[in-house]
């Protein structure tokens, strides 16, 4: 009889076939639509930060795997996420060494420190755009960024004339307008069309559970409508809230990145509606123009203790 | 294999197979030149050839049993009549030791009468003496443990893989032998009640058996034990309990059948039916002798098997891959599976990232995300305390969609073999370890 070598190995013997590297290329791809209107409105620059971004984070990757001497893990496409990401949060005019710098924080110290993919406790690139945001604020005043740019469209970062001049200022944008992207901000983070139908792809393939974006989402609408309804004149309205700044990018791509957000059913409602509610009490009351940021790291920090309310295991008896 | 759809929002849904209404007939694979039994041995005993009533080159005749000369209750019985013609060790899953005794076939075959003889009382003594072994009569064995008393009995009809028609089949195909069965079972077993669980589609088939009929969906894994009590009679068994503790004993319909036929026939019953999974997903089924090794069987089906395939006793869920082509059909072999190499789905070392994927399919709520991290780090007693280690049904769904790819189902059947063994005393975790 032939000696033949058959696999041992455990039950399933099957598996759906899911992997980590799809997840991560198919966000890529939902991406995209948001980062074509970027392109389209920013010209070159766009690619260059892009991949620049790209490729500096999956550097960034590469160098930490052979320093603490891991298996190579930017075959996952986690990295490239991570960068394109952290690139569409970016103004088109970024220099190459915030850049550089942002996905050293988002790689090294927003994900590898912790122990790499799946340990990080923050969002890694939210981690990154928050300390850059603290030590270069500038470079994220967008008005003072795009500068040099003309657009057939008002060129107001809609969020900084909010802060600056109240709602007399914002009458001027249109809601279709800010939708399809009239408007500046971070390069992929304007085009608020896009960045839902990115999303929805991304609902529909599984990848991100529909909890997350739409209690955020919800969590903005109703907490700016309190505050509208309060003082008309001094607040905006919810729609204007969730079609300017990180909202939408927010809702979809941000808060819903798997280490850092809840995953049973209430504990993501409960964090996204939270940090939709605190985006708004940020911009509303707090000094930044934004909020986004600074909530899903607040969602970030409590989600492991909200995701402790689940439902009773099978025949546990507390 | 059902992979993931490209709308990978819903969750997937597992449907076992049904078997159709035109019944197959299993293909009869002939007796082989030599059959192999794997009889238990008990735990952290050292067994020498003495320990045996019998030894190489003694004669075998079918329907005979074979036992260990010292106190056990475990032995085996025959299928064929020939002569023994080695003894050996054989390790098992998680350590189970075995000795797999080799019976060469001779021409003429001859039967044994002791069963005979004792078929005029039917009691549960003799059920334990001579039929556990027969096909998938191990848990008969329940029904005579005075410390865990029965009140309900099951009798399923279901098959708890994905493909595998087993039970189905019998049910379908042997109706009145289940019949005699159930009748049997209601004379000494003292129980009050007798169930049948049945998928919808086997419904009318049930309804002559003269007891209660529950229907249950194909959908896995609702046909498990657990997930049965709850759904359809509604009692949660606290987990860490098993059925029998809540009084409730599954019986499948083969053993049912089994006794049915043995007692009308006076024989016991040798002849294993199972559902063969080929290469392609397709399935057929078999009838063969228990003892006969798997590699006649691929034989008579035309199965031809290369390098790095794989082997699996069971369904594609739960079964176990076996790494020689020698093994041999069990009294629970209720399938038995090829998978062709490029098939093969291989674990990674990455960690959790968290995705929430097990969390949406484990049908018992377990945390898996939480308990696979102290799994990981082998702190089953904490994973047993906070993630709810125990109410863990064992379906292997949570592996299956895993994204990073984690071996959950064997840490956990690892985890739970590993508390078993330092609470009944016996640590041999660490023999084990070293001998890895
Ligand atoms: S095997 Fe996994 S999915 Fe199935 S019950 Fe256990 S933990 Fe849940
Ligand atoms: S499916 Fe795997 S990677 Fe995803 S949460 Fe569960 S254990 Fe973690």
């Amino acid at each position: 009889m032939q000696n033949r070598q058959f696999i041992v190995s455990h039950a399933p013997f099957w598996h759906n076939g899911s992997k980590i590297s799809s997840r991560s290329y198919n966000t890529v791809i939902a991406a995209i639509p948001a980062l074509l209107l970027g392109f389209f409105h920013y010209g070159s620059p766009v690619v260059g930060v892009l991949a620049l971004s790209i490729s500096s984070a999956m550097i960034w990757e590469l160098i930490m795997n052979l320093i603490t001497r891991r298996p190579l893990t930017i075959g996952d496409g986690n990295a490239a996420l991570t960068g394109t990401v952290f690139a569409m949060l970016l103004p088109a005019t970024s220099p190459w060494w915030l850049v550089i710098t942002g996905t050293f924080f988002a790689v090294v110290i927003g994900k590898q420190i912790f122990g790499g993919i799946g340990s990080n406790a923050f969002n890694p690139v939210v981690v990154a755009v928050a300390i850059l945001m603290v030590s270069w604020k500038d470079f994220f005043d967008f008005n003072e960024a795009l500068l040099n740019y003309d657009f057939e469209f008002i060129a107001a970062y809609p969020l900084a004339e909010l802060k600056h001049f109240g709602t007399s200022a914002i009458t001027s944008f249109d809601t279709v307008d800010l939708l399809m992207g009239k408007q500046t901000g971070g390069m992929g983070a304007t085009f608020g069309l896009g960045i839902i139908i990115g999303g929805i792809y991304l609902i529909i393939r599984g990848i991100i559970r529909w909890e997350i974006p739409v209690s955020f989402l919800a969590g903005v609408f109703i907490t700016a409508l309190l505050f509208n309804i309060s003082d008309p004149l001094k607040y905006a309205n919810p729609v204007f809230h969730i079609c300017t700044g990180y909202t939408l990018i927010g809702a979809f791509f941000l808060a819903t990145e798997d280490s850092s957000s809840p995953v049973n059913f209430v504990p993501m409602l409960a964090c996204g509606a939270f940090a939709g509610v605190m985006t708004v009490l940020i911009r509303n009351i707090g000094i930044y123009v934004d909020g986004v940021i600074y909530s899903i790291l607040i969602m970030n920090l409590i989600c492991p203790i909200i995701d402790k309310i689940r439902p009773k295991a099978l025949g546990k008896v507390v | 294999m059902i992979k993931k759809s490209f709308i990978g929002m819903a969750k997937p849904q597992l449907l076992c197979e049904a078997l159709e209404s035109v019944l197959p007939e299993p293909e009869k694979i002939s007796i082989s030149a030599r059959a192999t039994f794997l009889l238990k041995m008990p735990h952290g005993q050292s067994v020498g050839k003495s320990s045996f009533s019998f030894e190489e080159g003694d004669k075998v005749i079918t329907g005979q049993k074979l036992a260990l000369a010292a106190k056990s209750n475990e032995y085996i019985v025959s299928s064929v009549t020939g002569k023994i013609s080695s003894i050996k060790p054989f390790e098992g899953n998680f350590g189970q030791m075995y000795t797999a005794i080799s019976i060469e076939t001779a021409q003429k075959e001859e039967k044994d009468k002791g069963f005979k003889q004792t078929v005029k009382n039917v009691t549960l003594e003799n059920i334990n003496k001579y039929l556990l072994n027969s096909p998938g009569c191990s848990s008969l064995g329940i029904l005579s443990d005075s410390a865990k008393p029965i009140n309900t009995i099951i009798i399923s009809g279901m098959d708890k893989d994905l493909l595998v028609t087993t039970n189905q089949y019998i049910l379908k195909s042997d109706i009145n032998a289940v019949k005699k069965g159930i009748k049997i079972l209601k004379e000494i077993s003292g129980v009050g009640k007798i169930l049948v669980a049945v998928p919808p589609h086997l419904m009318d088939e049930a309804s002559v058996l003269n007891v209660r009929v529950k229907t249950v969906g194909l959908d896995y894994p609702a046909a498990f034990p657990e997930l049965f009590m709850k759904n359809v009679l509604g009692t949660v068994l606290p987990a860490e309990k098993s059925c029998e503790d809540a009084g409730v004993c599954f019986l499948s319909c083969e053993s049912v059948a089994c006794l049915g036929n043995a007692f009308e026939k006076g024989e016991i019953p040798v002849e294993k039916t199972f559902t063969f999974i080929k290469k392609d997903g397709s399935n057929v089924l078999v009838s063969a002798k228990i003892g006969t090794p798997l590699v006649d069987i691929f034989r008579e089906l035309g199965v031809s098997l290369r390098d790095k395939d794989r082997i699996i006793i069971g369904g594609p869920m739960t079964g176990f891959a076996v790494y020689s082509e020698d093994y041999p059909v069990m009294p629970d072999t209720d399938a038995v599976m090829v998978q062709d190499s490029a098939d093969v789905s291989y674990a990674s070392d990455y960690p959790c990232i968290n995705c929430g994927e097990c969390i949406r399919i484990c049908p018992a709520d377990v945390p898996v995300n939480m308990l696979v991290r102290l799994l990981e780090a082998e702190l089953y007693d904490e994973a047993a305390e906070q993630y709810d280690l125990h109410s863990c049904i064992e379906c292997g769904l949570c592996s299956y969609v895993c994204t990073a790819r984690i071996p959950i189902f064997q840490y956990i059947r690892l985890a739970k073999h590993e508390l078993a063994c330092t609470r009944s005393g016996e640590n041999h975790s660490a023999e084990e370890k070293n001998a890895k």
